[in-house]
């Protein structure tokens, strides 16, 4: 690593952020239940496999439209849990509060997180507050963990994609990465631009229900689809081409990109997941999804191939192609 | 999106594809001047699905790309100033100067902000009156129309805290100094689209009358650079010489007149110095004389001596005389997070644009 | 950087219009563009309308491409 000091682009889950955790912390705390990578790490014993993660949020502002950092803190680690066919259980909650925060709202954070959690069934059972003085944090910022039992016979990984597997994605683009840039910029919409939010253990259940063998599920949160499907693409060794025109995005959202010159395929999205399943399994599966109501808008999105491997291949609307690589630099700070 | 979505469909490009293939005989090397070509072509693989001998070279149309090392250096020493707000387009913050960036000086604590609108700058001098703030003015003659209107509302508006960076610059005369440096064969050019809706075509008359190449000005979308495409393969194989619109829904032959005049009335034509190509005659702007005292080269700075690092072909790259694979610096050591020369930074610069979509 | 992009104008007051980019709202500068009513729609470039958006002209141009795309 050349740089000297922790730039934003560090943090934005694109190259850099992946290079600060192969040279700086993979060396010093490796081993095989990390190396993974995955969403949440597996640990399996004689009773079974536990899924653990962690997470830390620091987004800004704090309320946004269709949430807030307490729903945010629970659904984001709710949906890492998920993506490795967790059923989420158990939550840690841990605060650092900076002096002078609203108590008034702290209460409505913390009161969002209480009406997450007993929507997804999950307790938070263990806690920590620290205040630092004004200055040395801004506002709030929450840190989590999470646990759930594996469901049994599913295993779930970004190691496992195969050449002939199809890629679904549960619905558009780019939704809460916008939401919190307009809230920050102060634009104005004709109609609702809201995150997107949501716990999505129930939608990942119903999917694992009638096809337990699904490959592999994610949520492409910081840094977009594109780095989500690079990540695995690269984990699993195999290429995958997607295509353009299958790819839902929301009207509000195409506008702002246009206006800023932003891509919606790296923008974070926190209710949204890409499965990949053999491709037998497919249409059943974009049913199962589609019937859901966090999957409405779900779509066949792509393959994975054998050429082209650790490869991303774009197919534009117009026929032809470019490479989709994992997003470098960064694009805005503190969207999770 | 109207007028966006229409143009990007698949169907009416495979005819368009077709057309071209079916019009187009010989090999020719077409020159799309303005990065947001760069850009779109990339973005939508037109490259792909043109015929192999139609090919697409990229020339110096990215503002970000043609600043010289000394404006982004004098930019540098300007915010290390205690009271100085450098305000500047998103695009300029990555570029490197010399031995330094917006970005890395922003990281330091010097304050610079980034702004979408020349505006902008005005509502940001009007809420700091005791500092002076200071517009990186940099762009073709699309922006130049906007950066004078907010010269000419700080004039009204007697706001004496506002100055410029003047780094502007205009593109026919780029075009007509790679043309007479015969340094790269171009058959045809893409025009650019936004620019030629400020300055029309009587610009571009040199190019057909001059040097006998045809030229169209071509809008973004997919549809629009196809059929520019087209309508300068037509021309090369009628031996045709001449400048067309194929933007026509919003590019007039006079362009916009009170944009123009706009520009006229704070600016005059000027020398303006071009990474990769030099001084070029004409080809920016100078204040007039009763704005000059808003012209930020009056400041006394220190400026470190300006230097570039010696292998880098931005320079080359930026009149199509090399593609960014021929750079040893390219993807190697020179990439978005550690750019060596500023078409790695901007995101229409030739290098960036490779490197994400290659 | 001339990303140009066309919105709709769906409220005027004096030299800034609203103007409605894929349901976004953004105040546009009409001091490059003044003769403009709603319900037209302009080429917006950082914060200002660089030109109207000609509906005609992008109709034929459509219609003409859709033509040479069938034809062949």
């Amino acid at each position: 690593m050349r740089e000297e000091k922790i730039l934003l682009a560090h943090g934005s889950g694109g190259k850099l952020s992946h290079d600060l955790i192969r040279q700086i912390f993979l060396p010093q705390f490796a081993n095989p239940i990390l190396e993974p990578l995955d969403d949440s790490a597996k640990i399996t014993n004689r009773q079974g496999s536990i899924a653990f993660t962690t997470d830390s949020y620091v987004v800004n502002p704090i309320f946004f439209p269709g949430g807030d950092i307490g729903k945010l803190a629970v659904c984001g680690t709710v949906n890492d849990l998920s993506m490795i066919g967790a059923i989420p259980s158990y939550l840690s909650l841990s605060l650092i509060v900076e002096e002078g925060f609203s108590i008034e709202l702290l209460k409505q954070i913390v009161s969002s997180i209480h009406e997450t959690a007993e929507k997804v069934g999950v307790s938070i059972v263990t806690g920590d507050t620290k205040v630092v003085e004004h200055g040395a944090a801004d506002q709030l910022f929450i840190n989590t963990a999470g646990i759930g039992w594996i469901r049994p016979g599913v295993n779930l990984s970004g190691l496992n994609a195969k050449p002939g597997d199809k890629i679904l994605l549960s619905g558009c683009l780019g939704d809460h990465e916008i939401a919190i840039l307009s809230q920050r910029e102060g634009f104005k919409f004709q109609g609702e631009l809201r995150s997107d939010c949501a716990p999505l253990n129930d939608l990942v259940g119903k999917m694992l229900d009638v096809y337990p063998s699904i490959r592999c599920m994610r949520d492409p949160t910081r840094g977009g689809l594109a780095t989500t499907l690079n990540e695995i693409a690269t984990m699993s060794n195999v290429g995958m081409t997607i295509e353009e025109d299958k790819i839902p995005v929301h009207e509000s959202v195409k506008g702002i990109c246009e206006l800023l010159g932003l891509d919606p395929l790296y923008l974070a999205n926190e209710g949204k997941l890409i499965a990949i399943c053999p491709p037998d399994e497919a249409e059943r599966l974009l049913e199962v999804m589609r019937d859901h109501p966090l999957g409405i808008h779900g779509e066949l999105i792509g393959k994975v191939t054998e050429e082209n491997s650790k490869r991303v291949i774009l197919h534009t609307l117009i026929g032809g192609h470019r490479i989709l690589d994992m997003l470098t630099g960064d694009q805005y700070p503190r969207i999770c | 999106m109207k007028f966006i979505d229409e143009f990007r469909d698949k169907e009416i490009a495979k005819g368009l594809i077709r057309r071209i293939q079916k019009t187009s005989t010989r090999p020719v090397q077409l020159m799309e001047v303005c990065g947001t070509h760069t850009v779109s072509i990339f973005r939508y693989g037109i490259r792909d699905i043109l015929p192999n001998h139609i090919k697409l070279i990229s020339g110096p149309g990215c503002p970000v790309c043609v600043t010289p090392n000394v404006d982004i250096d004098l930019a540098i020493a300007l915010s290390r100033q205690k009271d100085v707000i450098i305000v500047t387009f998103g695009d300029m913050m990555k570029v490197p100067g010399s031995t330094s960036s917006l970005q890395k000086e922003k990281a330091e604590g010097r304050d610079i902000r980034i702004i979408y609108s020349s505006l902008e700058a005005l509502k940001i001098a009007k809420e700091y009156p005791g500092k002076r703030v200071v517009f990186l003015a940099i762009g073709f003659e699309t922006t130049s129309p906007t950066i004078a209107v907010a010269i000419l509302r700080a004039r009204e508006e007697k706001l004496h805290n506002l100055f410029f960076l003047n780094s502007q610059k205009r593109v026919p005369p780029a075009l007509y100094a790679l043309l007479h440096s015969q340094q790269v064969k171009v058959d045809g050019f893409i025009l650019p689209g936004h620019v030629s809706t400020i300055i029309g075509t009587d610009p571009y008359q040199f190019i057909a009358k001059e040097f006998g190449k045809p030229a169209v000005i071509t809008g973004f979308e997919p549809l629009d650079i196809l059929q520019g495409i087209w309508m300068l393969v037509q021309q090369i194989e009628e031996n045709q010489a001449s400048i067309e619109i194929q933007y026509r829904r919003v590019v007039h032959e006079n362009g916009n007149p009170i944009a123009i005049n706009k520009i006229y009335e704070v600016f005059e034509k000027g020398e303006s110095d071009w990474r990769g190509l030099g001084g070029i005659p004409d080809s920016g702007y100078r204040f007039k004389e009763s704005y000059k005292e808003m012209d930020v080269r009056n400041f006394e700075v220190e400026v470190e001596p300006s230097k570039e690092h010696p292998e880098c072909l931005c320079g080359e790259v930026l009149q199509g005389i090399k593609i960014p694979l021929e750079c040893h610096l390219f993807k190697k050591v020179c990439h978005p997070e550690n750019p060596i020369g500023p078409c790695m930074v901007s995101i229409e610069g030739t290098c960036h644009t490779y490197y994400k979509y290659q | 950087m001339c990303l140009g992009i066309p919105g709709r104008v769906v409220e005027i007051e004096k030299n800034v219009a609203k103007v409605d980019v894929g349901g976004l709202l953004r105040d546009i500068s009409l001091d490059l563009c003044p003769e403009v009513s709603v319900g037209e729609y302009v080429l917006i470039h950082t914060g200002f309308a660089i030109q109207k958006v000609d509906e005609e002209e992008a109709t034929e141009t459509l219609d003409l491409l859709r033509k040479m795309a069938e034809a062949i």
